[in-house]
């Protein structure tokens, strides 16, 4: 970081003005905290920049009036790493992810890995995705996604990473990982060997595999971890898919997202970040936010129906630009608990989906269109 | 001996051609024996010459000559099967309200068993080219990545918006000028040539799973 300061490139310059934003907008309140970003999103608009960076701040936001105070998490998410000597363009995009995480000033609080570090959740994939997260200076917090899981169902993530289900508190907010991948077996009865699994798995559109769910068991565990805690506490719940009905045929999806939202919906605050969908996906059900995450590796095209309405669809990937439709990102959390969900989309401007957004039902804020929606 | 040849893979019309070739074979002495031999020209058997050229004995015929090569083929359609359980594949049109009308004095009048045929064989070619679209090796990948990677159920491939000009490229692009960019990008394999079965493949199934869009060329 000292060293790009030193260069003063347009990155490290953009990079200190907006770390100086945030810093200021902490001490705001929700109004003047929205002038202060449409006036930051029209300087950056009218300055044309391209944005230099590729991870998305999602900006947790507690409410000022509290006293508490604002933190920010970045998070990078679906890797899909092979081996390095079969593909080495998804290494090379989740490190790119790994630089732009460690050139965040001020460092988030801790960094979310959204799943799907392996392609076909070989060893080899999973350690190769250890090893590279290890350069985060931040601390990380693992999420399992169904590439990593379907070869062993769980045994070498578990090895390295530790259990994928759990809880933690962070400065007045709540915050929950679940496996929403879990798949009733449709391998035993087709006598499938487990990479047949996998890669049944690991084609989204291929349609003999389950569809997700959180399960009874995980459920009932969900239900036990929040007894305790207040209801007027932030929520931040990470799942790797979302935990609502988009579009069943692709997973993106979870069967029993219902009974789920029926558990957070006594909370006052709740925030679902989720990986899976490869692309900028905002939804609003109740009092429930949801944000989708990026991918490194590659975007997904938007279902062709299921859409939630509050989604701004992000850019059309140029196909001649490896590169495009893929990023990082980041979550600003603010005093009284709701986000700001930052999309870094490598080279492009970032879009950011502000908590406004999605409280006024889309009537506020609205984040730019796309020059080029989906066909 | 007298040679017969049944070319059908499918019993009914073999049925039709046994029973017809029978009844037009030059009069053999009793005691000889006819070979009828299947359109794959490997698969024969061999029938009493004299047997009366009725549809029992010519379906009798069939059916020994398709059970031989399903024998012999245990895997013919399964993987059309497989493929189908996969992957969502639309269906072509539907031409059963053409069964009974004639298509003039070269074809006719068309069939149950026409157009069950023409329903089968396209399927046959776009089920081919989903196997194609999701599988790395077929496509000649050298990096592990399929078309499907990008685009599940072949989604913002948009082929009715080909041709049309690629800034990109330079010049106009046909679907199959992407289908061979992206075959040399992204997966990193070696272009196919336009006539190359993958090649036929893919556009069959690009093409099918788009049905019923409006054909807009030019569009970006």
């Amino acid at each position: 970081m000292k060293r790009r300061v030193a260069l003063k490139s347009v990155e490290t310059r953009h990079y200190k003005e907006r770390a100086e934003l945030f810093r200021h907008l902490r001490n705001l309140d929700r109004r003047t905290f929205v002038k202060v970003s449409m006036a930051a999103a029209a300087a950056v608009a009218a300055k044309g920049l391209a944005h230099p960076f590729s991870f998305m701040p999602i900006d947790v936001a507690y409410g000022a009036t509290q006293g508490a105070q604002g933190f920010r998490i970045a998070y990078i998410s679906d890797s899909h790493l092979y081996d390095r000597t079969l593909n080495d363009r998804f290494v090379r995009q989740l490190y790119r992810a790994v630089d732009d995480v460690n050139g965040l000033d001020p460092q988030p609080d801790f960094v979310l890995y959204g799943g799907d570090l392996a392609q076909l959740g070989q060893p080899t994939e999973l350690d190769l995705g250890a090893q590279i997260l290890k350069s985060i200076k931040a601390p990380v917090h693992m999420m399992v996604g169904e590439h990593d899981w379907y070869l062993d169902l769980g045994e070498k993530w578990r090895q390295l990473f530790g259990e994928p289900v759990y809880s933690f508190d962070h400065k007045g907010v709540h915050f929950v990982v679940l496996n929403s991948v879990i798949e009733a077996d449709f391998w035993t009865a087709r006598g499938m060997t487990p990479m047949q699994r996998m890669q049944t798995v690991a084609g989204l559109d291929n349609g003999i595999q389950s569809r997700f769910s959180v399960g009874d068991e995980q459920r009932a565990w969900l239900q036990k971890d929040l007894a305790k805690v207040p209801k007027s506490t932030p929520l931040i719940v990470f799942s790797h898919s979302p935990l609502y009905k988009y579009y069943r045929n692709w997973n993106f999806w979870t069967e029993d997202a219902d009974q789920v939202q029926a558990i957070l919906k006594p909370f006052n605050r709740v925030t679902v970040v989720h990986g899976h969908t490869h692309q900028l996906l905002t939804n609003r059900i109740g009092n429930i936010h949801f944000h989708g995450m990026l991918s490194t590796a590659w975007p997904w095209p938007y279902a062709p129906e299921g859409l939630p309405p509050l989604t701004v669809q992000m850019n059309r990937p140029d196909p001649f630009d490896p590169n495009d439709g893929t990023g990082d990102g980041e979550v600003d959390v603010h005093p009284d608990g709701l986000v700001d969900k930052i999309y870094n989309l490598w080279n492009r401007n970032p879009v950011e989906v502000s908590a406004t957004y999605l409280t006024s039902g889309g009537k506020q804020d609205r984040p730019h269109p796309p020059n080029l929606a989906s066909y | 001996m007298t040679r017969l040849t049944a070319c059908a893979a499918i019993t009914a019309l073999a049925v039709a051609l046994i029973v017809a070739a029978l009844a037009g074979r030059h009069r053999a002495a009793a005691g000889e024996n006819i070979e009828v031999k299947l359109c794959d020209n490997q698969t024969t058997t061999s029938v009493p010459a004299d047997q009366p050229a009725t549809r029992e004995n010519g379906e009798k015929i069939a059916k020994a000559l398709m059970d031989q090569w399903k024998r012999s083929n245990p895997d013919s359609k399964a993987w059309v099967e497989e493929e189908r359980a996969k992957h969502t594949i639309v269906n072509p049109a539907d031409n059963s309200p053409l069964i009974g009308r004639g298509q003039g004095a070269v074809y006719g009048q068309i069939t149950t068993q026409d157009v069950a045929t023409w329903r089968e064989e396209t399927l046959k070619l776009v089920v081919d080219g989903s196997s194609v679209f999701h599988s790395a090796d077929r496509l000649g990948g050298t990096i592990a990545v399929s078309c499907d990677m990008c685009h599940p159920d072949a989604a913002n491939t948009h082929p009715e918006t080909y041709p049309k000009f690629q800034p990109q490229l330079g010049r106009v692009a046909l679907l199959r000028d992407m289908i061979n960019w992206c075959i040399e990008h992204p997966v990193r394999g070696q272009q196919l040539a336009p006539d190359d079965e993958r090649m036929r493949a893919l556009e069959a199934y690009i093409t099918a799973q788009r049905k019923g869009t409006q054909l807009n060329y030019g569009k970006r």
